[in-house]
C-alpha cells in the first residue's frame, strides 16, 4: 500500500480520537485558549446583529482567534474533500442501511445522504425539519448549555468539570431519543 | 470609574459561558491568529478522514450500532485529560511565557435543558457546530442553511435568555 492510498482511507478511531484530544493542549499552549467551537456562532451574532442584547454586548474582536479557528475547519474540509478522500462507498452498519432503505434512502455515499441534505430537498417538510430546525436546535441548545461537544464533552470533561459531564450526558440523551424515537417519524414524512 | 463599569459589564457578558475570560493581556498583530487557522485545518482534516462529520456515523452512535464515535470521543477526552494534567504538573507556560489558566464552568439548569435540545438537533443534522463548518467545506453546501439556522438559534437564545430557566 502506498502512502497516498494509506492517507485516503478512512482513519480509525484510535488515530483520530487522540489527535482531536491534542487540540486541547495545543490551543492552551499557543495562546491560552480554551477549546470551543460553538462560541463562534455567538461571536457572529455579536459582530453582525448585536441588537442591543446584553448577551451579545461585548468586544467580539477579542475573540477573533475563534473565527480564525473555524475558518481553518472550513478550509480543512475543502482540502480533504478535494485531495485526501477515497471514492470507495462508505461502509455502514447493515441494520442502519436496511432501516434507511425502508424510507427510500438508498444512496449511501459521501458524508451526508444526498436524498435528505441537498438544495433540492430543502423546501420539503423533511428538509425543513432536518436542515433548518436541526440547525436551530444545535445553535440554541449549544448556547443554552454553555458549550457544544468540543467545549463541554472534550474541553470540559478533560478539565474535570462536572457541569460538563451533565451537559454531555444530556447531549447523548437528546440524541438517543431523536435518533430512535422521533427520527423514524420524520423520515416517514 | 466609567471604564471599570463598562469592563465589569463586559466581563459578565463574556463569562456567561466562560469564553476567553482568561484572555491574554498581550497584544499581538492580527497575523498571530493564523496559527489558529492552521490548527483548524488539521482539525477539519481529522474530522473528515475519521468520518466524524458523517451523518451515518452519528446515527450509528445514537443507535449503538458502532463503537467508532465512542472510541473517538473517549480517546479524545483521555488525551485531553492527560495533557491538562501534564500542563498542571510541570507548570507548562504558553509560547509567550504566560501562565495557562483554566476557568471553572458553573452549573445551571441550562446544561440540562440546552443539552437535551442540542442532542435532538445533533441527531437531526448529524453534526455539532464544528462538523457543520467541515461539511460545508467538503461540498455539502446546503449545510450553510443549517449553519445560518444555528446562528439564528444562538441569537434567539440571547434575546430570550432572561426569560429562560437557568
Amino acid at each position: 500500500m502506498n502512502i497516498l492510498e494509506f492517507i485516503t482511507q478512512p482513519w480509525p478511531w484510535y488515530v483520530a480520537g487522540p489527535l482531536i484530544g491534542l487540540t486541547v493542549p495545543v490551543l492552551l499552549i499557543i495562546g491560552n485558549k480554551s477549546f470551543g467551537i460553538s462560541s463562534s456562532l455567538r461571536h457572529t451574532c455579536a459582530a453582525c446583529f448585536p441588537a442591543n442584547i446584553k448577551f451579545f454586548n461585548y468586544d467580539w474582536k477579542k475573540e477573533k482567534w475563534n473565527m480564525f479557528f473555524v475558518l481553518g475547519i472550513l478550509l480543512g474540509g475543502i482540502l480533504t474533500a478535494n485531495f485526501l478522500l477515497s471514492s470507495d462507498p462508505i461502509d455502514i452498519n447493515p441494520e442502519l442501511k436496511a432501516e434507511l432503505a425502508a424510507y427510500g434512502i438508498t444512496e449511501i455515499k459521501g458524508l451526508v445522504p444526498e436524498q435528505l441534505f441537498s438544495w433540492e430537498f430543502l423546501a420539503t417538510p423533511k428538509g425543513l425539519i432536518m436542515i433548518v430546525l436541526g440547525g436551530f436546535l444545535v445553535g440554541f441548545g449549544a448556547r443554552y448549555a454553555g458549550g457544544c461537544t468540543s467545549g463541554h464533552a472534550i474541553m470540559g470533561i478533560s478539565t474535570l468539570q462536572w457541569p460538563s459531564v451533565v451537559a454531555a450526558a444530556c447531549f447523548m440523551i437528546g440524541g438517543i431519543v431523536m435518533a430512535n424515537f422521533v427520527l423514524p417519524y420524520i423520515l416517514a414524512l | 470609574m466609567q471604564t471599570t463599569q463598562v469592563q465589569s459589564k463586559e466581563f459578565e457578558a463574556r463569562a456567561l459561558d466562560s469564553i476567553c475570560v482568561n484572555e491574554s493581556q498581550l497584544e499581538h498583530k492580527w497575523y498571530h491568529n493564523i496559527k489558529y487557522t492552521l490548527v483548524g485545518i488539521a482539525f477539519g482534516i481529522v474530522f473528515i478522514k475519521a468520518e466524524i462529520i458523517s451523518w451515518y456515523r452519528i446515527q450509528e452512535m445514537f443507535r449503538f450500532q458502532s463503537f467508532h464515535m465512542y472510541g473517538i470521543i473517549g480517546s479524545a477526552i483521555l488525551v485531553g485529560m492527560l495533557s491538562v494534567l501534564l500542563i498542571k504538573k510541570f507548570n507548562i507556560k504558553t509560547i509567550y511565557g504566560e501562565e495557562i489558566i483554566l476557568h471553572p464552568k458553573v452549573f445551571n439548569k441550562g446544561q440540562i435543558f440546552g443539552g437535551l435540545m442540542f442532542g435532538l438537533g445533533w441527531a437531526l443534522t448529524g453534526a455539532c457546530p464544528g462538523p457543520l463548518f467541515a461539511q460545508i467545506g467538503s461540498g455539502a453546501t446546503v449545510i450553510a442553511v443549517s449553519l445560518l439556522s444555528a446562528v439564528a438559534g444562538t441569537w434567539v437564545y440571547g434575546k430570550f435568555r432572561d426569560q429562560l430557566p437557568h
